[in-house]
């Protein structure tokens, strides 16, 4: 597997060239730096881990400070750890967006879901709610309905789904179609819709 | 967009207008389809030819009717509906206004219409759904 860490950007739509419009997001990908290289002889597993988005070094703990010092490169906002990465990679060397994609790859995009707060059964769960209006329903059009049995078992089950707070969780979404590639800005156009508010932190994986 | 994007130590915040440049930068290469099609609005009688690939053949199609409304304006989704009464039923179709299927776009009449969405012409008939002439 080989990815980058970008920030989502915002959607837009591009035509193909039999005339279909097709929503796509823009994703502003790396440059991501090598901070670290994880091998088998030292951590037990190979993995190479990225920095992208620079921050100040008065905002970084110096533990960090150090770490970024190692790899030789300036304090990064968001480190992201890829396991059994494609390409040898050294320690500081800089990936571009042109380096790990290209027009039609397919790709999974990881980001943070928009939080939509506490929610109802019929968001949340896609419930059908009760249905009607009438036949003496009044108040409660949107409610679960029956969450369990009466004195056997006496109790509700775990992992009923009720209301509750919703999103601001992780989400991957998988195959999406990489449609173009503009390396001067670090720009990649990725086919659909990708979770997460606009200048939140994304992770490509390919 | 500005050279010195994210430079060592720099706060990694861009400005709203910054991100807005990324994505007119993707918007760009198909702006230019705007430009080449003659300025039209709610209430002009306008004629599409658009091109109909059947098979291996491609062909072009006409239609002509009134606009009806003008969406989305500047961005890459941009779409106008033409609205025409064909055999007694109206039959209206959204068109991306960057469509690549676009052949050409001709102007038939200009009207002078006081809204910018014309829907009240479906609730109309006949000489009721008519548009005035823009002199």
């Amino acid at each position: 597997m080989s990815g980058l860490i970008g920030k989502k950007i915002g959607m837009t739509s591009v035509y193909s060239a039999d005339g279909q419009a097709l929503a796509c997001t823009v994703i502003e990908a790396g440059p991501c730096v090598v901070t670290q290289v994880k091998t088998d002889e030292t951590d037990g597993y190979k993995a190479v881990q990225l920095g992208f988005g620079e921050k100040k070094e008065k905002h970084t703990t110096q533990p960090l400070v150090g770490h970024f010092k190692k790899a030789g490169t300036t304090p990064k906002r968001k480190l992201v750890e890829f396991k059994e990465f494609e390409e040898e990679l050294n320690l500081g060397q800089a990936l571009s967006v042109a380096d790990v994609f290209g027009e039609g790859d397919f790709v999974d995009v990881v980001g943070t879901a928009k939080g939509r707060g506490f929610q109802g059964v019929v968001k949340r769960h896609g419930f059908a709610g009760v249905g009607g209006q009438t036949h003496g329903q009044h108040n409660r059009q949107r409610h679960p309905g029956s969450i369990g049995a009466c004195s056997f078992p006496s109790r509700v089950f775990k992992g009923i789904r009720m209301a509750g707070r919703m999103g601001n969780n992780r989400v991957k979404v998988q195959n999406l179609k990489v449609l173009k590639v503009i390396p001067e800005q670090n720009l990649v156009v990725i086919s659909g819709s990708v979770p997460g508010a606009k200048n939140s932190f994304v992770i490509i994986e390919k | 967009m500005k050279a010195d994007k994210p430079s060592a130590g720099k706060s990694y915040n861009f400005t709203k207008t910054m991100t807005n440049e990324l994505i007119k930068l993707v918007d760009a290469e198909f702006a230019g389809k705007r430009d080449s099609h003659p300025a039209f609005g709610a209430g002009d009688t306008i004629s599409v030819h658009l091109k109909i690939i059947e098979g291996a053949k491609e062909r072009i199609q006409v239609f002509t009717g009134t606009v009806i409304q003008r969406r989305n304006n500047g961005g890459n989704g941009e779409t106008f509906t033409v609205r025409k009464i064909s055999n007694g039923v109206g039959v209206e179709r959204i068109i991306p206004i960057l469509s690549p299927s676009i052949d050409k776009i001709e102007v038939i009449r200009r009207g002078k219409v006081r809204r910018a969405r014309l829907f009240y012409l479906r609730g109309k008939q006949g000489k009721a759904a008519r548009v005035k002439e823009k002199k």
